[in-house]
């Protein structure tokens, strides 16, 4: 009894032994995120998660990174920016993370920063808000492109066809009354005027009393709204449903074709801002992200058997940069990864070509925007932009 | 002119919306006390029933029947498995049940259907009515007729049917109310199915105006309990009534005041109207014989 009880403990000794050995040589790079996965932000969480998943996979069925497999490691906040810093603590102290991809809202974001800025571990967030970047935190980058650059290629276009005194009309929901900032913001600089400012709530269903009193101010030439879900497409209707003739630009919050049949034949000659993931089919063959959108779009409709969306897109993104910046530093090492990730220049991904610098952990520009109009129940292209 | 003119249909529009929710929530609580706040969900289920069933290929009006059809199956089956197992609770108790019922069917519609937007297509065409110099939809005006047929038949039906008056009598008393016949189980039941109904037709009219999705309900209900409270519950001439007053009152402060505020101004007036006569606009003083 005794001798096999002598054995059995020997046995595990050496067993633990031989793991103990084995584990640095087939060492894994541990990938962390945490997502929305489900809760009111799930629309963000859950295609990041899809995508990160798929390509993991992926890189790990082509032999990993610099010969290491990548472990993924997800945790869902639920939305909840408080339950985002305990996962993010528990990635640094439990699962010692090599690296970080993920906080789907602004809010999860900037609860994560000071717990991946104190462990000196790479992150790069998948919230939209600017203040993620502004000002540069050493550790902290971020994929998708944010609303101060939608208002910015309005502007521009606006400019294009010599309009400069405009009305807006915004949601107020998180996302209208963010960009609704933005815009305000960078109008001067844009030598845009905004002659009226009005605003509707995410569920009202008719907005014609702001619209009535945009049509009766003198001197306004374009409107814009910026606004996500429902509202933007209730404005569109009321809208044409006024007989009002300006130019109508909406925000990159619907460019969805949901958007288009939610609003009819209202939606014709709208403008807005869109990615070149919404538009893959739509975009010329020059143009240099057509094929990395295009096999994103067939690999993830293929795999989930959904339709992309943006947020999919930004993770993909941020597990790219992340997994060519190891490359090129031929090491997981957290400082050397993170100097890397700001030395990536040329990345062509779904959001755009991103080139970072010390002073620019976005690294996008407006050329991430396409301006499309829509037309016949469409997208189309407008020229030169 | 015509500004104010386009504001009163602004109002219009989104007041006949208001009161159509709000008319779902006199009946249950006419023949129970309780306050159904998954009416909502009713009116959700109304349309996104709809919505699914036109997508799948049945031909519309056969969707909008199925759509009311579920809804009202569902509206029993609140009743039967959630309310009246605890039918001895207090109508706190039970009100927080329905709210437990909200929430329960928002998640189920989620999975069922999906998280997206959705719409209907307009009785009667999509082109807006112009008349001194505003502009209506039609829909609107079929939002407006349908909540005033649903007026005068439940009018009808507690004035003017037994059926009615026992709805009445078990509200007033359920243990008086058993002793001279009535099945109260069963009236409670008819109430649940038929608000349901209610909030189902409403969901079906409003969609090609308003569009739903799963968590549409949460904040209609909210407008509409609003609108029923300030036309005093029970009664569905005050639901309307209320649901319209309520509608203008935003759209009037939209257009003349601010956006911004025009919630505030509205939650404002009912505070008065509720401070000054508490029992809402038509509603019946409750008089306590001791």
């Amino acid at each position: 009894m005794r001798a096999v009880q002598h054995f059995t403990a020997t046995a595990v000794v050496g067993l633990c032994a031989v793991l103990g050995a084995a584990l640095p040589a087939s060492a894994q790079i541990k990938i962390g995120a945490v997502l929305s996965v489900t809760g009111p932000a799930s629309f963000l969480g859950d295609p990041e998660k899809k995508t990160l998943e798929i390509y993991v996979d992926e890189i790990n069925a082509k032999g990993g990174v610099n010969g290491q497999k990548l472990q993924l490691i997800v945790y869902d906040d639920a939305g909840n920016p408080n339950n985002a810093r305990t996962f993010a603590t528990r990635l640094v102290e439990e699962d010692k993370i090599d690296a970080m991809v993920g906080g789907s809202t602004t809010g999860a974001t900037l609860a994560m920063i000071p717990v991946f800025e104190d462990a000196k571990i790479p992150f790069i967030s998948l919230a939209g808000a600017i203040q993620i970047i502004e000002p540069v935190r050493k550790w902290v980058f971020k994929t998708p492109h944010t609303d101060k650059m939608a208002c910015e290629k309005i502007f521009a276009d606006l400019k294009q066809r010599n309009l400069t005194t405009i009305a807006m009309i915004s949601g107020m929901d998180a996302f209208g009354k963010s960009m609704r900032d933005q815009c305000v913001a960078v109008a001067p600089k844009a030598g845009i005027k905004i002659a009226t400012e009005e605003s509707y709530g995410p569920r009202d269903s008719d907005m014609t009393p702001q619209l009535t009193k945009i049509r009766n101010t003198a001197g306004v030439q374009a409107v814009v709204n910026p606004g996500f879900g429902q509202g933007p497409a209730i404005v569109t209707r009321n809208y044409s449903q006024l007989g009002i003739k300006l130019p109508f630009y909406q925000s990159h919050g619907v460019c969805s074709k949901e958007f288009i049949k939610l609003a009819g034949p209202a939606a014709e000659g709208v403008r807005l801002p869109c990615a070149a993931l919404l538009i893959a089919d739509k975009l010329p063959a020059s143009d240099p992200q057509k094929p990395v959108v295009v096999n994103y779009t067939h690999t993830y409709q293929q795999k989930t058997g959904q339709a992309v969306s943006t947020f999919g897109g930004h993770a993909y993104d941020g597990l790219m940069i992340l997994v060519q910046a190891m490359q090129r530093a031929k090491s997981a090492d957290k400082a050397k990864v993170r100097d890397e990730i700001e030395k990536t220049k040329g990345y062509i991904g779904t959001g755009g070509i991103v080139n970072m610098s010390p002073t620019d952990h976005l690294g996008l520009n407006l050329s991430a925007f396409h301006m499309l109009e829509i037309k016949g129940g469409d997208w189309t292209l407008v020229p030169g932009t | 002119m015509a500004e104010l003119l386009q504001f009163a249909f602004s109002g219009l529009t989104v007041g006949a919306i208001y009161a159509l929710v709000a008319l779902g929530f006199t009946l249950i609580h006419n023949a129970s006390d309780i306050i159904n706040f998954a009416q909502g969900e009713f009116v959700m289920l109304g349309g996104m029933t709809t919505v699914f069933m036109a997508t799948a290929g049945i031909p519309l009006p056969l969707a909008m029947l199925i759509a009311i059809v579920v809804t009202t199956g569902v509206g029993l089956a609140l009743h039967r498995f959630a309310i009246e197992p605890a039918r001895g609770a207090s109508p706190v108790a039970l009100i927080m049940i329905t709210i437990g019922a909200s929430v329960f069917l928002r998640g189920v519609a989620q999975i069922v259907f999906d998280k997206r937007f959705h719409s209907l297509p307009p009785l009667f065409g999509a082109d807006p009515i112009q008349f001194g110099g505003a502009a209506i939809l039609p829909q609107s005006l079929v939002v407006l007729a349908g909540a005033a047929v649903i007026v005068a038949l439940l009018w009808l039906f507690v004035e003017r049917t037994l059926l009615g008056k026992a709805v009445i009598a078990t509200a007033a008393n359920r243990l008086a109310a058993r002793l001279i016949g009535v099945d109260t189980r069963r009236i409670v039941d008819f109430s649940f199915a038929v608000s349901a109904a209610i909030g189902a037709i409403a969901g079906i009219l409003i969609t090609p105006i308003a569009l739903t999705s799963y968590d549409v309900g949460t904040l209609l209900a909210l407008k509409g309990f609003a609108a029923a409270m300030l036309g005093g519950i029970g009664s569905p001439l005050g639901a309307v009534v209320g649901g319209l007053l309520i509608g203008m009152i935003e759209a009037l402060c939209a257009g003349y005041v601010s956006s911004s505020y025009k919630d505030a101004a509205a939650f404002l007036i009912i505070l008065v109207v509720l401070i000054a006569m508490p029992q809402g606009l038509f509603g019946r003083v409750k008089v306590e014989r001791v």
